[in-house]
């Protein structure tokens, strides 16, 4: 091939991976437990946010993550036993994202936890994710005492069960076009999922009576869904791993396909690159701190969260809330316009369904270039939530952190050796 | 007024709008002295990495 040839077949594949990305059909359809829904999640594994690590490597909130889920599992009988297992290779760690799913911050599952499903009924694959714990001390930020644990245990035996039920009962929720009432209603799926969980719970209220009979246990469902704005985060994160996951392996494409961190190392996946992971060392958010704690209690960056960054939502549709911009410490309104306007500069397409009032209902930034990351200088823009660096601590505040360049600069180097003009 | 006068000067002789393409610093800097300014941020691409340019041209960005 020439190199106007090269030129060409990148383009052609990216527009492949923008039609994919904009064909997808994605239905909440049920919650499920992750030993009998993600294939290969077998005793003694645990699946955890970013790309492949091991336990040395591991920072704080995970190792504490890693301890509660194995006292949950039953296989150690308290934190101290659980992390001497965990270190003398006692359970076996993979991503999230080589088993179909993905989990917030630490992002741990485990084989008892309960998962939604996602399936993208344009392409029929499905995708997983643990339920939203709610705020304060939970697992995925590495909390992981005896509240943690049983919290955890009421999802899998209480809400689990009866929210599973009320979806299958409903027939599914499509999730396109509820995103798209979320973006009109200053959501952008990453920190800031009020409307989308307010769309959820009323949709699905109906049938969630239906499966449950006991009036105090319904009103412990409602509760608990109404008293998260995040609860539909991991809803959201679903589906961008349905999404994404049949735009891999387009050959030539130069698409992210996914984005993630484990708290040491974040690391991209690219579409004409298969399954391999490009890496560098994750980086410090900057954001705002809750009271008592600063900078220096602050883990670095973590979570799968990024999924909803690569579909174009999160900082990449920051125009759409305002009041994030403010949440995360990234400054005005006019700030959160710029943010998704820096986004437009590298990727393929605008989603022209999923618009932004604010914009002149202009589509979110779509299908992350990896050419145009490296040409523009800019990094894809990220809302998160921050850890304590410390194991059980939990939540510490919010905020605004980059993906690290030399990921696509290796990506790039690899893509162009792929297409032979290395 | 003197057709023949130096370009550079006649447009220095009014009140000067500028737009400054790349580093901030010198759009902070004439601000502070009370000078409208539009800024445009721009980096050479890839940073000027020659070897990462070549990379880029050749897969078309």
């Amino acid at each position: 091939m020439t190199e106007g040839d090269v030129a060409a077949a990148v383009e052609a594949a990216n527009a492949r991976a923008v039609e994919r990305m904009l064909a997808a059909d994605p239905v909440l359809v049920d919650v499920a437990v992750a030993g009998d829904a993600i294939q290969g999640l077998g005793d003694r594994t645990i699946l955890h946010a970013g790309p492949p690590i091991g336990w040395p490597d591991m920072c704080g909130p995970l190792k504490g993550a890693v301890a509660g889920a194995i006292v949950l599992e039953g296989w150690a009988e308290n934190l101290d036993t659980a992390a001497e297992l965990a270190a003398a290779g006692g359970v076996a760690f993979h991503p999230n994202h080589h088993f179909d799913a993905v989990g917030p911050m630490t992002g741990i599952v485990t084989r008892s936890m309960p998962v939604m499903v996602v399936e993208n009924r344009a392409f029929g694959n499905r995708a997983y994710c643990t339920l939203n714990e709610g705020l304060g001390k939970v697992m995925r930020f590495g909390g992981n005492d005896a509240e943690v644990l049983a919290r955890l245990r009421w999802l899998a035996d209480t809400f689990g069960p009866a929210f599973g039920a009320a979806l299958r009962e409903a027939g599914g929720i499509p999730l396109k076009a509820m995103i798209a009432r979320g973006l009109s209603m200053g959501d952008e799926m990453h920190q800031r999922n009020v409307g989308c969980t307010s769309l959820l719970l009323r949709a699905l209220a109906p049938a969630l009576a239906r499966a449950v009979d006991d009036r105090e246990r319904l009103a412990g469902l409602f509760e608990f869904i109404g008293g998260n704005d995040q609860f539909f985060l991991n809803v959201a994160m679903a589906m961008g791993k349905a999404i994404m996951d049949p735009v891999r392996g387009i050959e030539g494409s130069s698409v992210v396909t996914a984005m993630s961190r484990n708290g040491t190392m974040f690391g991209i996946r690219v579409s004409g690159l298969g399954d391999r992971w490009f890496a560098a060392p994750v980086e410090m958010p900057r954001g705002l701190y809750f009271p008592g704690f600063s900078e220096d209690d602050a883990n670095p960056d973590i979570g799968d969260s990024t999924i909803v960054e690569t579909v174009g939502l999160g900082g990449f549709a920051m125009a759409a809330a305002p009041a994030v911009a403010g949440f995360v410490g990234a400054g005005t309104a006019a700030d959160a316009l710029n943010y998704t306007r820096a986004m437009e500069e590298i990727t393929v397409a605008r989603n022209p369904e999923w618009t932004i009032p604010a914009l002149d209902f202009a589509g979110v930034p779509t299908g992350i270039d990896i050419r145009k990351v490296v040409a523009s200088g800019r990094t894809p823009t990220i809302n998160t939530g921050i850890a304590h660096r410390e194991a059980g601590i939990g939540q510490v505040g919010a905020g605004v952190v980059r993906a690290p360049m030399v990921c696509f600069e290796r990506a790039l180097e690899a893509l162009a050796a792929e297409m032979g003009v290395a | 007024m003197d057709d023949r006068k130096d370009p550079i000067q006649k447009l220095l002789d009014g009140p000067v709008s500028v737009v400054n393409i790349g580093l901030a610093q010198f759009a902070r800097t004439l601000e502070g002295e009370g000078v409208a300014v539009v800024q445009v941020d721009w980096s050479p691409p890839a940073g000027g990495d020659r070897r990462l340019i070549d990379l880029l041209d050749k897969l078309g960005a």
